[in-house]
């Protein structure tokens, strides 16, 4: 297994960060977990996988039996590559260690758009054993099918550290979808995610990350993206299946002119879940605009669901919605939506509700001969539908199927 | 009862809460027909059809709804929707996220094809709205619209609409009433038609486009009139409800 040979400078201030607690979520003490793992065998063929963990990736919309619909390939398993393919020309897919091996200048992108010393998390990934993924389109080159990529945490109690680096050069675009998923069980385990997103001038990135994990499993992905001119990030996250502790609070910068940045996020805490999840964006040029839509649903979990807006340059906009329902048991929902402007000629605005199903709703489709459980469903899934402009219908399908499969354990 | 009866009401007398509004209500409406309420606004008319819907809110204290021969008083909303009671509402929620082809697919409940499902759409004048949301945004005349879309997806055999006038433009109103004369089978001789209706009206202008056999005046939650719709309108358009309070006195 190869390492990513961590610069001097960031490892100092890794060293420094070690301790470092995060800004948000509950503390995690590391040593909990294992940091590294064995060297798992490369797979030519990845459908050779065992049924079981084959199983667990359908579930986050990577399917290894036919990939004729993927652009390309990269499944890791705890911190091995066991397999990665780029089906498409101008796509690149690969390791993040084999990347930073057959490229020098990308060591200009390793931690820039994330820092290496935000908490304990990010300089753990510097400092210890890692991997990840390196997605790249080349320029003007765009996807077919969307690339995706698996991130498998396996071993019992490991802590998984991934760093992804994802460019969209000049003029491409690139549509992902990223499966993280853990073995089925009550293992505990970590997962530490770092993903830095460059989305170059007139390009356009299209994430859709599916999680997956266990009611013993703690989450901590660290995500910036930074946006040029012209360019478009649509970011869509789901998570419907138990974690014992989530906290994410990607940034996006918008720094060149009319950036683009959409997050959606689709969020279900079942009794025991404790997710604190949000989506940042700085409009920092003049045209930028942002959306950011979440929804988020209790059974008797917990969330924190956030969002930050803030506009620094002429003619921004942005807007924020937030709808939390509060569907049985004692979860608790927070939400925090927060504007900021900081120059006169920004438009912000945003919208947050949190409640019980209407039961006006409710009637008017019995009224129609739904029963009241069918009712209820229509409603929900209708609640978790979010129409994601610019999506394509592959990946629109992946989330509703997504979200489907989870139903049953909402109802 | 009368074999011929679609819905027959005895002697019913509804709540809200702890407040009696609707008191003694009897009225049949035979297969094919289709009846008029009228009456101010809080005499009870909305409260009537709701109680034959079924609405929770409504509780009956007294008297029978018997529906295609069978007592429903105890029946949920859903069980009646599927026996065949259908209903458009004047103000109906907005539910966000169901798209409105979703929503007349469950009216349907796999009776129509999605083609005929675009087919009653073009009808409506809503094939761009039905990937909208269901009521998001719509206009009022949209509303009504959609509200009809809806019930012809159903068919049922009693069609309760509340006010499908009210809030409409003029060029709207014709195409609504032509939607309830599809909805209440009114192509048909009456011997013909299974579908009857029971039309709320405030201002009685649906009646220039749909032919109603009787109507009837609601006052302060009793029926006190019953007689030819259009006799009933031109009264009230030239002396008001107040006539009818006399009348009654």
């Amino acid at each position: 297994m190869r390492s990513i040979k961590p610069d001097k400078a960031s490892k100092k201030r890794a060293e420094a960060a070690a301790s470092k607690p995060a800004a948000f979520g509950e503390d995690i003490d590391l040593d909990r977990y294992a940091h590294s793992g064995d060297e798992l065998p490369y797979h030519d063929d990845p459908s050779k996988l065992s049924a079981e963990t084959k199983k667990q990736m359908v579930q986050v919309g990577v399917m290894l039996d036919d990939d004729s619909q993927r652009s390309g390939t990269i499944i890791q398993i705890d911190h091995s590559t066991v397999h990665r393919r780029a089906n498409q020309e101008g796509i690149e897919v690969m390791s993040t260690s084999e990347a930073l091996e057959k490229y020098d200048w990308l060591a200009d992108y390793s931690w820039k758009a994330v820092a290496v010393d935000t908490d304990k998390y990010t300089a753990s990934v510097e400092l210890g054993q890692s991997n990840g993924y390196f997605i790249r389109a080349l320029p003007g080159s765009k996807t077919i099918h969307p690339v995706q990529a698996c991130l498998y945490l396996g071993k019992r109690n490991l802590a998984q550290k991934v760093h992804n680096i994802i460019i969209a050069e000049e003029g491409s675009e690139l549509h992902i979808i990223t499966g993280c998923a853990a073995a089925s069980g009550e293992e505990p385990g970590m997962h530490i995610g770092v993903s830095e997103f460059y989305i170059k001038r007139g390009a356009k990135i299209t994430f859709t990350m599916i999680h997956s994990w266990s009611p013993d499993i703690a989450v901590r992905p660290r995500t910036g993206i930074i946006v040029e001119e012209d360019g478009v990030f649509l970011s869509n996250y789901v998570i419907m299946k138990p974690v014992r502790s989530l906290q994410m609070y990607p940034a996006a910068r918008c720094v060149g002119e009319n950036a683009v940045v959409r997050f959606n996020s689709i969020l279900v805490a079942l009794p025991g879940s404790n997710m604190d999840v949000g989506s940042r964006v700085l409009l920092d040029a003049r045209g930028a605009r942002t959306e950011i839509i979440s929804r988020a649903i209790t059974t008797g979990g917990n969330i924190y669901a956030r969002g930050y807006i803030e506009g620094n340059a002429p003619d921004v906009k942005g807007h924020l919605e937030c709808r939390g329902l509060m569907l049985r048991g004692e979860g608790v929902i927070h939400a925090i939506p927060e504007l900021k402007g900081t120059l006169a000629g920004v438009e912000l605005s945003h919208e947050a509700a949190v409640g019980k199903i209407a039961e006006e709703e409710v009637e008017y489709l019995m009224m129609r001969g739904l029963t009241r459980d069918e009712a209820t469903a229509t409603i929900v899934r209708g609640f978790l539908r979010v129409d994601i402009e610019g999506l394509p219908p592959e990946l629109n399908l992946e989330i509703q199927r997504a979200v489907e499969a989870s139903e049953k354990e909402v109802m | 009862m009368d074999s011929d009866n679609v819905l027959e009401i005895k002697h019913l007398s509804v709540a809200v809460g702890d407040k009696e509004i609707l008191h003694d209500i009897n009225l049949n409406i035979k297969t094919g027909e289709t009846h008029v309420l009228f009456g101010p606004n809080g005499s009870g008319k909305t409260t009537l059809i709701m109680t034959i819907m079924g609405s929770p809110k409504y509780q009956v204290t007294k008297g029978s709804i018997i529906f295609g021969g069978k007592d429903i008083v105890r029946l949920p909303m859903d069980e009646r929707a599927r026996l065949g009671i259908g209903m458009s509402l004047q103000r109906p929620p907005v539910v966000r996220g169901v798209k409105t082809r979703d929503m007349v697919a469950a009216c349907a409940k796999g009776r129509l094809s999605p083609e005929a499902i675009d087919s009653l759409a073009e009808k409506a004048n809503l094939t761009e709205l039905m990937d909208r949301e269901v009521n998001y945004g719509f206009s009022g005349g949209e509303i009504k619209r959609s509200e009809l879309l809806q019930l012809l997806a159903q068919d049922p055999d009693l069609a309760l609409l509340d006010e499908p006038e009210s809030g409409v433009d003029l060029v709207n109103i014709a195409l609504i009433g032509e939607l309830m004369n599809e909805l209440l089978q009114k192509v048909h001789p009456i011997r013909d038609r299974r579908h009857a209706g029971l039309i709320i009206t405030h201002t009685g202008h649906i009646l220039e486009y749909v032919n109603a056999r009787s109507g009837y005046v609601l006052l302060n939650g009793r029926i006190v009139c019953e007689g030819d719709p259009h006799e009933i309108l031109e009264t009230i358009k030239r002396k008001g409800y107040e006539e009818c309070k006399r009348c009654v006195a």
